[in-house]
């Protein structure tokens, strides 16, 4: 029963190159790209549209009928397109946060979340690119399975783990509990699994899933963005490296400190990793200075991040203010930028390291563009691949896949439920509850038929 | 050099040419004698004991779950098994019809005797077939080829195809407590012989183990004291062919009878563990989980206070029963004194002690999903000989083997079935993919598509291919298209009848707590109600032309209820089938793959699947892995092993 035919799935990923704000694009390729499009998409008939026309319309949540983004959608039919697959477009407008939800909504409604490479892996499976051009597909794919391996384990937080084994163990008791019933029918001392009792595990699972994804803080980071905080004394370089996270000039950088803009949080959209810029009116606000940029109105922009950046001016000596600042963020997601590292060097390295006890430390020039695609890497690498570690909730899922999964163990459970309502036996159902289980068992990377078989052996009694 | 020993015959005599030769006819062999004979081969069964065909060394009954689907799906294409268990049965019971149509069980209790005097007597009747007694003691290969074989009589027969379905003959070991000797199953001679020639081959032996209860003298046995458990009286058939009309009453068939193990059982065992040969390391076989000995399930059970036995008759005209759950090697001594501790068995007569028996097998990671040897071409396995328990395993698999062995003489094309199409596909692919580290049985749980694999379809899903293969005749696969059209013809029936939300409707639904209807409602779809049943639905519509057949009513019922279920399963399937559409070459050097993990890679060398669906069962390969590997198949540079000789 494990879900092995990842191959001809429809895939779907933000296919938005780096570096280019405002608009982005959920792309799915797949035999049900249309199908998957033609649930959450609102506007002109799909079916009828011709191949390679953009329409206007909007993306609508189907669970709830609410409207997420106003979109185009491009519709590509096979064989003609780049994967050689129908592969569907949708340009968002409506920033990271939307494109993320619409992201979360293609995959609960019949796509995965495509691997690193995935479409051109497709179109070269498909003989869409040429032999020179495959090596570099394998690249990719290598790359993916070093990062595969830890992935698998490291991009999951130790409590979602945990709480996703506890979970599995549960509904393999209940399987096991079913299969011996059917394997060994002649056994009486077996408790029977009843509609009943199927359907009272079946809603606790149920529940703890809703929970799960209630409280899980990735997909509060997706939803909500990851927070970030750039910290620093006046005229270290906050603004100018907040606008290259932004990739636009909404700042205005000026010598003179102080322009104010009447933002509160800004989102940026890091190579994939969703960032809440928290206060950055406070960064850019500077007409008290003493006030509004001191230590104490740092904290409580500090204390609501999960993210900081520390800017340190690496031209100038370290001050006690910057001592304050490093001392108040101890403990916490810390990157320390060291900026302006164009002009002659005064910091000393050692010193920070010492006072940091050796977090990330990167040094960039603002001015140059120096670092900064370091910078990004780095946020990228701490969160998909060391799991930023969550300040409100002790449980934590790790991206868009692992929510797309518990979204479909979710509906597995529900159908179920809907199963046994329509009085359909407890075997037949079984095989939705199996799924949830193969599902749960696709986050934590152990989907192994049989894990069942054991569990039957040693549980039971059973032979002759 | 080899040193002949007194006893081997020094003069080698030629005997007659063949197509296909079988070693064993025991339940593998049989089918697999048949299948190649019966597709037009000249063929030839050599056994070590004529009056031990087809005999059944352990539990005197035939099906259960997916076994039982494994013999209705051996009939489907022409086997024996369910005709013959059909002719011989003595008790006959459906499991599980409580549950759902996917995990219904028949299952039947076999007069042992007449099971084997059938076997036999069909083995001799069948035109092209041939059946001797002998012990094959080596094979004759030449260039990779098997050519034939060599019996301890110093004859030789060659042939196109070799089976060898030698069950737990080969360097059988008996053990009951302290004492252990060489031997086939309940005493008969061992092969001693044939797996050293196979070692030699260069085939990977392995030892497996296994045991059964003691027998008791059914005169002595206090019924009184036990439960009894009758057979069906609804008519139940193994096979297609059997008719309702020559199905037993259920007085004319024999009752099983439940009893239990207590705490003075236990105590007994407990106090004699030191002499319990699992415990004191003289059996060095790997047993079954499934099937423990008691002594074990009293040690890993501890918190147990009782286990079931069934008290099963092993034939109509024989005394003898088998204590079913009482499997043990202990002492015999130990063994009379466990049995007297059980209630109805007080008195109880032992006729023959349990034992265990330990075995060779050869480790199917080294064949082909044709049973074919991957190191020597024309040589096939099945059954037992390739890790299996059961007799139902050991036919489904003869069955395949002997088609293949046969079409391989006709000069024809492999024949494999598929996961989602049977039991036996799903049971041959486990074997050959991820082998087996003890005796392996089928359980309902090892098809990921069981709702498709129902015991009540086998014959859907197979007559057709049996009917190709030239194993099944035309009179019955004209019998088999008038069912499939009859079921199609109602379903669409049903589909296009409505039902309006009459006053005799509304007072039926009501009665079952149901809403009344509004609007007409299409019978297919009333038919699905849980409570509505073909029957009921019967006094809404009209009745179809000509009453149906209750294995129609039957499919037409199970197709709709759980219509949506099966779209599912259907859909899963069809993107398992494209995997398996990608085809891996043959000889492929996996050392020249980067990228592949290492264990991965060490599997997929050893295993050599045929395609990339196959490779990604294999435990160990991660899905990465199949992803480089297709990347690398599609690239067509392909790094070859050099061909071996
Ligand atoms: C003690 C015991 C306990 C068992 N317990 C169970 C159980 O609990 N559950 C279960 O499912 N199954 C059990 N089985 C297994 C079941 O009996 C077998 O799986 C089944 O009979 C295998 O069928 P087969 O055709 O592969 O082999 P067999 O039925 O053993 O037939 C093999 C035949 O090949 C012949 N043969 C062997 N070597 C040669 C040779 N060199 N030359 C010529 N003829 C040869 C033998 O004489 C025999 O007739 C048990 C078997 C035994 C012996
Ligand atoms: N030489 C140099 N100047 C920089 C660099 N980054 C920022 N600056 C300048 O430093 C001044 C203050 O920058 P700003 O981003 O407004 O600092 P903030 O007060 O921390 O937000 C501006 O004049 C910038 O042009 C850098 O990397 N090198």
């Amino acid at each position: 029963m494990v879900l092995t035919t990842t191959e001809f799935d429809t895939i779907a990923a933000i296919s938005t190159p780096p570096g280019e704000g405002g608009i982005s694009i959920v792309r799915i390729s797949g035999e049900e790209a249309l199908d998957v499009a033609k649930k959450i998409y609102r506007g002109k008939s799909l079916d009828k549209v011709a191949s390679n026309t953009i329409n206007y319309g909007h993306i609508i949540d189907p669970s709830t009928g609410q409207e997420i983004d106003e979109v185009m959608l491009s519709v590509m039919r096979a064989p003609h397109t780049y994967t050689k697959e129908d592969i569907i477009e949708i340009n968002c407008h409506g920033g990271i946060v939307a494109t993320n939800r619409i992201l979360q909504l293609v995959i609960s409604n019949g796509a995965r979340m495509a691997e690193p490479g995935e479409f051109t892996k497709r179109a070269f499976l498909n003989g869409r690119i040429d032999l020179s051009q495959s090596e570099a597909v394998m690249d990719l794919i290598e790359a993916k399975t070093d990062r595969s391996m830890k992935a698998a384990i490291n991009q999951l937080d130790g409590n979602l783990s945990h709480l996703i084994k506890h979970l599995r163990k549960d509904i393999l008791d209940v399987l096991a509990q079913v299969e011996v019933n059917i394997d060994y029918p002649e056994y009486d001392d077996v408790e029977t699994m009843t509609s009943k009792l199927l359907r009272e595990k079946a809603t606790d699972v149920h529940k703890r899933i809703v929970q799960l994804l209630q409280t899980a803080k990735q997909g509060k980071i997706l939803r909500d963005g990851l927070a970030t905080s750039i910290i620093g004394r006046p005229n270290v370089g906050k603004s100018s490296l907040l606008n290259h996270l932004l990739h636009e000039d909404k700042a205005i950088v000026t010598d003179v400190p102080g322009t104010t803009r009447d933002v509160l949080e800004e989102y940026a959209n890091v190579q994939g990793v969703p960032l809440k810029l928290v206060d950055t009116a406070g960064i850019r606000d500077t007409t008290d200075k003493v006030e509004k940029i001191g230590v104490d109105r740092s904290r409580k922009a500090i204390a609501s991040a999960d993210l900081i950046l520390l800017v340190l001016n690496a031209s100038e000596e370290l001050t006690d203010e910057d001592r304050q600042l490093i001392k108040a963020t101890n403990g916490k997601q810390r990157i320390v930028v060291l900026n302006k590292t164009d002009l002659p060097i005064k910091l000393k390295l050692n010193e920070i390291k010492q006072l940091t006890h050796a977090d990330h430390i990167i040094s960039t020039s603002a001015i140059k563009s120096d670092g900064l695609k370091e910078l990004e890497k780095l946020i990228s690498k701490m969160f998909f691949d060391e799991g930023i570690s969550s300040s409100q909730n002790d449980v934590m899922v790790t991206n868009a896949r692992h929510i797309g999964l518990l979204n479909q163990a979710k509906q597995a459970l529900e159908d179920v439920i809907k199963g046994l309502d329509t009085g359909m036996p407890v075997d037949l159902v079984q095989i939705d509850m199996t799924r949830c289980w193969d599902l749960l068992g696709e986050i934590t990377g152990d989907s192994y038929q049989d894990e069942l078989i054991d569990q039957l052996f040693s549980q039971f009694c059973l032979g002759k | 050099m080899k040193s002949l020993r007194v006893s081997d015959v020094k003069q080698k005599y030629r005997g007659k040419n063949y197509d296909v030769i079988v070693v064993g006819a025991g339940h593998a062999g049989c089918e697999a004698a048949l299948a190649a004979a019966r597709m037009g081969n000249k063929t030839l069964i050599l056994t070590i004991n004529l009056d031990m065909v087809a005999f059944m060394p352990c539990n005197p009954s035939v099906g259960g779950p997916a076994k039982g689907t494994v013999v209705r799906e051996v009939d489907a294409l022409g086997g024996e098994m369910g005709r013959n268990i059909d002719k011989t049965y003595i008790q006959m019971r459906m499991l599980n019809t409580g549950k759902g149509p996917a995990v219904q069980a028949l299952r039947a209790q076999a007069d042992k005797h007449a099971y084997h005097a059938e076997m036999k007597h069909t083995l001799e009747n069948e035109p092209n077939l041939t059946l001797r007694q002998a012990i094959v003691d080596s094979l004759i290969v030449e260039d990779g080829l098997c050519k034939g074989v060599v019996t301890n009589t110093g004859a030789k027969y060659f042939a196109k195809a070799v089976v060898i379905a030698a069950g737990t003959a080969a360097r059988g070991k008996i053990i009951i407590g302290e004492l252990m000797y060489a031997s086939g199953p309940n005493n008969s001679q061992p092969a001693e012989k044939l797996s050293g020639n196979l070692e030699e081959l260069g085939f990977d032996l392995e030892r497996f183990k296994t045991g059964t209860p003691p027998r008791v003298d059914g005169t002595t046995i206090d019924y009184s004291k036990a439960e009894e458990q009758p057979g069906d009286a609804t008519p139940h058939h193994f096979s297609f062919e059997s008719s309702d009309k020559n199905y037993l009453s259920v007085k004319d068939q024999l009752s099983c009878w439940l009893t239990y193990t207590n705490e003075t059982t236990h105590k007994i065992i407990r106090e004699n563990l030191d002499r319990a040969p699992m415990f004191t390391g003289v059996i060095e076989g790997v047993g079954p989980r499934y099937c423990p000995s008691i002594e074990d399930k009293i040690v890993r059970f501890a918190d147990k206070s009782r286990h079931q036995l069934f008290l099963e008759p092993e034939g109509r005209k024989t005394e003898e029963w088998y204590v079913d759950g009482l499997s043990t090697s202990m002492p015999e001594e130990v063994q009379q004194k466990m049995l007297h501790t059980v209630a109805g068995l007080e008195n109880a007569e032992m006729m023959r002690p349990g034992y265990a028996i330990e075995y060779d097998v050869v480790a199917p990671y080294q064949l082909k999903p044709t049973l074919e040897t991957k190191i020597v071409r024309n040589l096939f396995t099945a059954g037992q000989t390739n890790g299996t328990s059961g007799y139902e395993e050991a036919a489904g698999q003869g069955i395949i083997a002997g088609i293949n062995a046969g079409r391989r003489a006709l000069g024809k094309g492999p024949f494999v079935l598929k996961r989602n199409e049977a039991y036996i596909g799903v049971m041959i692919d486990d074997l050959v993919t991820k082998g087996t580290k003890e005796p392996y049985r089928l359980l309902t749980s090892r098809a990921e598509y069981r709702l498709l694999l129902r015991t009540d379809n086998a014959d859907m899903r197979l007559t057709e291919k049996g009917h190709e293969l030239g194993l099944i005749s035309d009179d019955r696969y004209a019998k088999f298209l008038d069912k499939k059209r009859a079921i199609d013809s109602e379903i669409q029936r049903l589909n296009q009848i409505r039902i309006k939300p009459s006053d005799a409707v509304n007072q039926f639904v009501e009665a079952h707590g149901d809403k009344p209807l509004k609007d007409g409602v299409l019978a297919s779809v009333f038919l699905r109600r849980p409570y509505v049943n073909y029957q009921t639905l019967l006094q809404f519509i009209a009745a179809p032309d000509a009453p149906l057949d209750r294995h129609v009513v039957e499919q037409v019922e199970i197709q709709t209820k759980y219509a949506g279920y099966i779209a599912k399963a259907e859909a899963s399937v069809e993107k398992m089938k494209r995997m398996e559409a990608k085809r891996i070459p043959d000889r492929i050097d996996y050392q020249a793959i980067d990228g592949i993990a290492t264990e991965a890679r060490q599997k997929l060398q050893k295993i050599h699947p045929e395609t990339l669906a196959q490779a990604s069962r294999i435990s160990g390969v991660n899905p990465a892995d199949i992803a480089i590997l297709s990347v690398y198949i599609q690239q067509g540079k392909i790094a070859k092993l050099k061909k071996s000789v």
